[in-house]
């Protein structure tokens, strides 16, 4: 099934672009160590808001040249009372692929010091300009995409488990057992999301490690999303348990786990990647939502949304441009996943219409 | 009178429902390990007296259970206890949930009044230039969050002084003249709900679309094609009141969203609204706050809902016969 859908999602000329589009995103934050001119620590107090460095590709007498830049140097304007960036027009770095960097370890295991490009000692490349702390814009949103594009999949993968069981004991067993757990489902989806979405993350001790607020950010992520979905497949479970195949199981005396997990939940399969697909971007949209607000992953991780944090200064906005370009990244995932669930569902359920 | 029963019987059905709400924020809020009342002792305009009324009022020495109680006791009393700054929840909650509705309700006029009718085109000329540049634009739409989007448009408006940024009211608002009181809180509207608007429209826009197609596909239009009444009476008169049932359903759900959407756009945009209010008792650990905006925002999504699911049985006889 699965290169059904790839065949279909080839056919399709948006869905095959979101396919590219993610599938790059995807190998890009894989790779970011060895992508990323610096590392993920790296920070130059000196050099805070530094525009994005200029690649020249023609020289100042109108030849070609390899690419270079120059670097910034800071300095005090005093009739503007601030500090502006100058370009140190003295000495060239030329930008080469392969430079030696900062050591890291291709995907956590294979040491290296090798970047995909850079300058030579001395010289600093930001291809997005710095933050406020120094830290190059361009490489912290790789690092920053490995957790924005992969929160909302391990959340989901709490999520589906949950649902889907809830879902099946509830409409499996019906009466009061259904009444009460739908109830409770009901409750849950009653609360404005993203009103419980920031008191859940507001109650999370502070002094935590950033991997164990990650993993709970997932968790958070997850209980605001499962009880929709629970109440999905409910319906779907009530239509299935009455069917011959069920009615067999029974007479042949299989659990009612056994049914519900072996028999019945398999049938809701389309359903279920349909959901999946449709659902990540909700989930990278309230990551980011949340760390913007500064309720989500802290400070120095880096996120898509708390990069954005910064933007809510208005002199960050109007004269520091380069501390937008996250917002564009999270629209263009969210809009390639949108585009791609659009072609699964239309392939697995082509009666349904609807967008 | 049938109706009536039927609102009766939703409003019963909405108690159980609240209980178990306020029961689980309840103790969400209190199983995390903040002090409800440290902003209130840090605070030195609070007297003591004050203090020992809250810690009493809430039994904040007594077992978690006989804190619900006494909660829910003066809840339903109306009592809503004092914020961290000392002011009085109620009040607080009477200033800023009026500018939400407000809020809210101007986006949902606008998302229908211009998603309805691009719905029926996009349908009607399916698969045209227009339909496509519509879906693009809808994909679009929805992809945006809401919160950057709300940054561009703070750009948008420094950049060219056209909008006031933040707030609901200038600050010569007391003295302007009633029309001009309008015109003030309209231009300070303007930005907010233009980013709520792109952003619920798509949506809406694309489930109409949806709705007309199912529709025109149907049976009953195709004879009354046949019969041959006009395109305009088809679409008009036959296809658009069956394609618009569904979409009532959906308000209750575009409220859900706009309540949740709006509170990251006010954030933004400095608008006192309840979003903004619940963010900010957030992040003070603010509990009082926190519990009343939040049972006053569920109450809120529970009401939308309810009048969605009575508007549809005024507008559809097959749910009014057979639920009333």
């Amino acid at each position: 099934m699965t290169m059904e859908i790839l065949q279909k999602i080839f056919k399709d000329k948006f869905a095959k672009w979101a396919f590219i589009v993610l599938a790059f995103l995807y190998i890009v934050i894989l790779f970011a160590d060895f992508i990323a001119p610096y590392s993920s620590t790296y920070s130059n107090r000196d050099m805070s808001y530094v525009p994005p460095s200029k690649i020249y590709t023609i020289t100042e007498d109108g030849k070609l040249s390899l690419p270079y830049t120059y670097n910034y140097i800071r300095e005090y304007e005093p009739a503007l009372l601030q500090t502006i960036y100058k370009q140190d027009r003295g000495t060239k770095y030329y930008i080469k692929p392969f430079v030696k960097g900062e050591k890291y370890k291709i995907l956590g295991i294979i040491p290296c010091d090798r970047h995909l490009f850079g300058v030579r000692d001395g010289g600093h490349i930001y291809p997005l300009g710095t933050d406020i702390n120094g830290r190059d814009v361009f490489s912290r949103l790789l690092f920053g995409g490995r957790i924005s594009m992969t929160i909302g999949f391990l959340s989901l993968f709490i999520v589906f488990p949950i649902g889907l069981l809830y879902g099946g004991i509830s409409g499996y067993f019906g009466g009061i057992i259904d009444n009460l757990m739908m109830r409770f489902a009901e409750a849950i989806m009653a609360i404005p999301s993203f009103y419980l979405l920031i008191i859940l993350a507001a109650i999370l001790p502070s002094g935590m490690t950033s991997v164990q607020r990650f993993c709970l950010i997932v968790v958070i992520l997850a209980l605001i999303g499962w009880a929709g979905f629970a109440r999905v497949v409910r319906g779907m479970v009530l239509s299935i348990k009455n069917e011959e195949f069920v009615q067999a199981e029974k007479t042949m005396g299989a659990s009612n786990l056994r049914i519900i997990l072996k028999h019945i939940l398999p049938q809701t399969t389309s359903y279920v990647i349909i959901a999946m697909t449709l659902s990540v971007p909700s989930y990278i949209l309230a990551e980011s939502g949340l760390s913007f607000l500064g309720l989500g992953i802290q400070q120095p991780d880096a996120s898509w949304g708390n990069m954005l944090k910064e933007a809510q200064e208005f002199t960050n906005i109007l004269y520091r441009p380069w501390l937008l370009t996250p917002g564009f990244l999270i629209f263009t995932a969210v809009l390639s996943f949108n585009l791609l669930g659009d072609a699964i569902r239309d392939f697995l359920d082509p009666k349904s219409k609807v967008r | 009178m049938k109706i009536w029963k039927y609102i009766g019987k939703r409003l019963l059905q909405t108690i159980p429902l609240l209980i178990i709400v306020s029961l689980i924020s309840f103790f969400i809020i209190r199983i995390s390990p903040i002090d409800p009342l440290a902003e209130l002792r840090l605070n030195p305009s609070i007297s003591q007296e004050t203090l020992d009324k809250e810690i009493k009022r809430l039994n904040l020495d007594k077992p978690i259970y006989v804190q619900y109680f006494s909660w829910a006791k003066s809840f339903v009393k109306g009592d809503l206890g004092y914020t961290s700054a000392g002011e009085k929840v109620s009040s607080k909650l009477k200033e800023r949930i009026p500018n939400t509705i407000l809020l809210t309700l101007v986006v949902i006029f606008m998302t229908w009044s211009v998603g309805i009718p691009l719905g029926i085109i996009a349908a009607y000329r399916k698969e045209s230039a227009f339909d496509r540049m519509l879906t693009i634009i809808a994909s679009i739409g929805m992809a945006i969050p809401s919160f950057f989007f709300a940054i561009l448009m703070l750009i948008f408006a420094v950049k060219t002084g056209w909008f006031p940024v933040g707030g609901l009211t200038s600050y010569n608002f007391n003295e302007m003249s009633l029309v001009g009181k309008c015109i003030d809180v309209s231009k300070h509207l303007v930005l907010p709900s233009l980013v709520l608007f792109t952003i619920s429209l798509s949506g809406l826009q694309r489930q109409m679309r949806a709705n007309m197609l199912e529709v025109m596909d149907s049976d009953y239009i195709k004879f009354a094609r046949a019969k041959g009444v006009s395109e305009f009476k088809v679409v008009f008169k036959h296809a658009l009141r069956n394609a618009v049932n569904p979409m009532i359903t959906l308000l209750g759900f575009e409220f859900a969203g706009l309540l949740s959407g709006a509170a990251l756009t006010e954030y933004v945009f400095q608008y006192p609204g309840l979003g903004r209010l619940i963010l900010e008792a957030v992040m003070k650990s603010d509990i009082n706050l926190v519990m009343a905006s939040l049972m006053m925002g569920t109450i809120m999504l529970i009401a939308g809902n309810l009048i969605a699911d009575i508007l549809l049985m005024l507008t559809d006889p097959r749910i009014r016969d057979t639920k009333g």
